[in-house]
This record gives structure tokens, sequence and C-alpha cells, in this order.
């Protein structure tokens, strides 16, 4: 099944597109979507009393009613739309974070977050007396049962946690942290940015207290995020932003705010990306998750299967398939991942090189940075042929220079 | 870019890889760290100040090979040169990168750092290219601030 006909960006570049973990390409049906909806229903929403706004405004609600069914949350209230994954991380951290935390809480993430969940929990530590504690990783890029029930103790309010590394693909095992820290007294923010695009959430069965996801990630428009959270405790929590649209009564010194999920929708939205959502949302259970699991699960296994046949690469990677997503990270030994990268594009093979956002994780591993292939739904066996054809290109360029390996 | 071997040259890559410019000075006068956030290339520049003369200068660090050989070419080029000549190395080298200067002339007197002039047909490597050369801009600013805080001093 190759999907690279739905969208256009294949059709005007000839690219092989292995950065779907930074943002995924778009379908014509989420372009169409935004498209029409400009040209028929464009008008504020929550505002006029006229049949457009009106109409505008109920696209705009059905939609957050999507993506509630979409993550079976329990009801709409519980769907707040925000800028990104990293907003509503920032939202939380405020909101939720700087209210409950006293001195010595603890705030549990792990190594492998991205800087969104780990800077963000730095400041609110550092602002309530909290302690930021942190979960490793084992030799095989996971964190283990042990880690997870020796950092969660009585004292921890809040866990922080990726659901799939963003560096190394691993998944982590959410539903066991979730229920351990519950165990504990604890509430858990999942980060399902780079999960919610591959596998189906499922926020009741996890029992997750917020999850964050964006959407770009997801074949959306670019800048829309969103934030579950449980009813009952996005009520008890103050607005992150105020303005607009998130107000009940306004009085020269005070104010009253509107409920959930106005109270945290303050301003205009990104109308046209939250209605690219709801497309997004249809064309991946158009498909479903079963069939993007089943085309990614045979490109990916055929990466691994030939990367790991370059003994000049080093991978970091989980040897358990089944616990690796859709994220490879790997350098050329002796030679810097910009350096492969740039020699990756002069073959037209989009990779990302760098940090990824997640210094400490680097640190941790003992490198400053790594190329990263990752793959979406619609990259093929000949995309995997043209990375592996453009690092063979990058090695013999460096042999012959490389020293100490 | 059409040739990456017009970057990835025989000199970029003998420098990056192997340089004797890679090494401590034990009478450096001026030292600074260079670094590029977002890729976490990092370099520390010495030199050995004579007067106005750069008499000696060294690096360490880590980062990609452009960054790397910028660094050590930029070394050969500016040792033995004043001050005020550097100075206008850096500004020509700054501005090739920047596809500023296109004149022979003018860029001839970059000697090896001609080398890098195709990096400015690659957009995402033209910071790798200029760390050293804005690092060491840094070190001439700090020591300019220095002249002049000894002529105060003197008043």
């Amino acid at each position: 099944m190759n999907l690279k006909k739905d969208f256009p960006i294949f059709k005007n570049r000839n690219i092989t597109y292995l950065d779907s973990g930074a943002t995924t390409q778009k379908p014509e049906q989420v372009i169409q979507t935004i498209d029409e909806f400009y040209k028929k229903y464009n008008a504020n929403i929550h505002r006029g009393a006229y049949s457009l706004s009106i109409e505008a405004t109920e696209y705009y609600e059905n939609t957050r009613v999507k993506i509630a069914n979409f993550i079976n949350a329990k009801s709409k209230d519980e769907i707040i739309f925000s800028k990104n994954a990293t907003e509503s991380l920032n939202l939380l951290a405020y909101s939720y974070g700087l209210e409950n935390l006293k001195k010595d809480d603890e705030v549990v993430i792990s190594i492998m977050e991205h800087h969104s969940n780990l800077v963000p929990w730095q400041k609110v530590c550092k602002n309530t007396g909290s302690k930021l504690n942190y979960m490793y990783i084992n030799k095989e890029f996971e964190l283990s049962d042990e880690e997870i029930e020796s950092k969660i103790t009585d004292r921890t309010k809040i866990v922080g946690i990726t659901h799939v590394s963003n560096v190394l693909g691993t998944i982590n095992n959410i539903d066991k942290i979730i229920k351990y820290a519950h165990k504990k007294g604890a509430i858990v923010i999942v980060d399902a940015s780079q999960s919610i695009p591959h596998m189906k959430i499922d926020v009741q069965d996890l029992n997750a207290d917020f999850l964050v996801f964006s959407g770009h990630k997801m074949l959306a428009p670019l800048g829309i995020g969103v934030l579950y959270g449980k009813k009952e405790l996005l009520n008890k929590m103050s607005p992150f932003i105020m303005g607009g649209d998130m107000i009940e009564y306004v009085y020269e010194q005070e104010t009253t705010f509107a409920p959930l999920p106005n109270k945290f929708e303050a301003g205009t939205q990104n109308i046209e990306a939250i209605v690219g959502l709801g497309a997004a949302i249809d064309y991946i259970e158009n498909i479903g998750y079963d069939k993007i699991k089943e085309i990614e699960d045979e490109i990916i296994s055929y990466a691994i299967e030939n990367l790991r046949k370059l003994d000049y690469l080093d991978l970091y990677l989980t040897p358990n398939r089944e616990n690796h997503s859709s994220v490879i990270s790997f350098n050329i030994k002796g030679i810097h991942p910009h350096d492969v990268a740039s020699i990756l594009d002069s073959e037209k093979v989009c990779v990302r090189s760098g940090n990824h956002c997640a210094q400490p994780l680097m640190r941790f591993l003992g490198i400053d940075s790594t190329c990263r292939a990752s793959f979406y739904l619609y990259n093929t066996k000949q995309d995997v042929d043209n990375l592996i054809k453009a690092l063979e290109k990058a090695y013999n360029m460096f042999k012959k220079y490389i020293k100490n390996i | 870019m059409e040739d990456l071997t017009e970057v990835y040259n025989e000199l970029i890559m003998e420098h990056s890889m192997n340089s004797y410019n890679k090494k401590k000075l034990s009478n450096a006068n001026f030292t600074s760290l260079g670094h590029n956030p977002n890729c976490g290339d990092e370099i520390t520049l010495e030199v050995k100040l004579n007067g106005d003369i750069i008499e000696d200068m060294a690096f360490s660090g880590h980062g990609c090979a452009i960054s790397q050989a910028s660094t050590s070419v930029m070394i050969d080029t500016l040792k033995g040169k004043t001050i005020e000549e550097a100075k206008q190395i850096i500004k020509t080298f700054i501005n090739m990168i920047k596809r500023e200067i296109t004149d022979e002339e003018e860029l001839k007197k970059l000697e090896d750092a001609i080398a890098f002039q195709n990096v400015s047909n690659m957009p995402a490597r033209v910071k790798c290219a200029l760390l050293a050369w804005h690092t060491m801009e840094d070190i001439i600013e700090k020591k300019e601030k220095q002249g002049k805080g000894n002529i105060d001093c003197c008043h």
C-alpha cells in the first residue's frame, strides 16, 4: 500500500522524507479541508449572532467532539486546544505544577524527555522548592520496572513521561508508570506527541490524568496542540493565558472565568488548524491504526535489519522490537552527524541531525548528537534503500580520513 | 549542492580529521569559547598575542567537519598577522560565506580559507563555517577593550 499519492508534496519534490518525527507531510484531504474552510465557513467563533459565525463555531466544537472520541475522553470539555504539545505542557507546569507543588515534593520525569517536558519542570521545581528526579534508561535504552519503582516515591506528586522517545523510539510502559504513580498518590502527564501518530490512545483505559500532543506530527497543520485532562483536575486549575473568550464577568478589578473548556482558550483560536486536525483524524481512522502498524512494522523491521548490516554505524535503539516505535537514531562512527545529514541531503534524503531537544539524554549517552530517521505511513522500502545508499556514500567519502574507530 | 566534493574537499577533510592546530598553548593570553547551541558544536580558541601580532593560536573542542576544519584553517591564515590585518581577513571571510563578496582578488587574501567558498551554497552549514571566525572576533573585541582600559587607567 503506497499512500504517497495522497501527499501532494511527493508529487512536487523528489525527496526521501525521513523526518516525520519532526513534522509529518500533509495529505490532500487535510489541505482541502483548510481550503474549504476559508472558502465556505470562515468567521470568528463564539462571537457573532449571524449564521456564518454560528456554523464556524459548530465546525470548531464538532472537531473537539471528534478529538474527544478519537482518544476516548469522557467529555468534550476535557479537550483543550493549544498551540502545540509544548504549550500544553507549559499550561500544566504553570496551572497545575506551580499551584499544587510544595517544598520537598518531588516531580519525576525520564532522562529521555524532550526539553518541553523538562525545562518547565525545572522552573516550577525551583519556584516551589520541589525536587526534580529522573528515571534513567538501562543498556537496552528502556526504563526498567525497578527504575520506575525506585524513583516514584510517596513524595512524588507529578510524573511526566513521554509515551515514545523522540530520539530512541523506545515505547515506555506508561500503563505500569500510571498504575504505580497512582498507587503512590501522584498524577501522571503523558506526552503522546510521538505515539499518537502511530498507535491508538485511549485515555480512560490508560487512566492518564493529563495527556498532550501536537497536531502537526499526525498529518494536521502546524500550530495546533491538544491538552487532555480529567475534568475534575482541569476544573480546579486556574487559567494559564488571560484574555477574551475565557471569561464570564469582567469588572474593573475582578474577573470570573468561563467554564471548561473555554477557561483555557483565551483569544481567537487557530480555527483552520483545528478543522485541519479533524481532517487528519478522519484520514488516520479511515486507514486504521492496525493498517498503520502493519505498514510501519514492515518498513521499520526492514530498516533495522539493513542498518544493522552497516558495521560502521552506531544504532541507539532497544533490541526488543515490540518496545520500539518508528524513530531510529544512528551515527557513522567517527563522522559528525551534521556532515552525514548534509551528504544525505545531497542524495535528497531528509533526516534530522542534532540533539533533538534532548540534551540531558545526549549527555547521558555520552554523545553530542545523532542522525535520526523517523518513519510514517507514507514511507516505503524504497525510502529505506535510498537511506542505505546515501549512508554508503557518506561513509565512502569520509572513510580514508576517519581515525580511531 | 550539486557536487559535495566542492565542500568536502581534500583541504577541509584533512584539517577536520587530523588538525595539527588542535592542541593546548602553554602561553596563551586570550581564550574564548564558541558554541552553536542548536547543533552542539563547541570550540575553545587560544591566542598568544605579542603586542599587536598574533604569535600563536590553537583550538580544542568538538563539532562537525566544517566547523573543525574552518577553525584549523583560520588559525593557519591568521597566525603571524597583526590584529588589524586579522580583522580585515575575518570580515572578508564572513562576507564570502554570506555571498557578499565574489571578487577573486579580494578573496585571494584569505589564502587557504578560500576553500570554504562553497559552504555559501549550503545555508544549513553557514553557522558551522563561521563559528571560529566569530569566536576570534570576540577575542579581538576583548583585546581592544582591554587596550582601552589601559589607556583609561593611564589618564
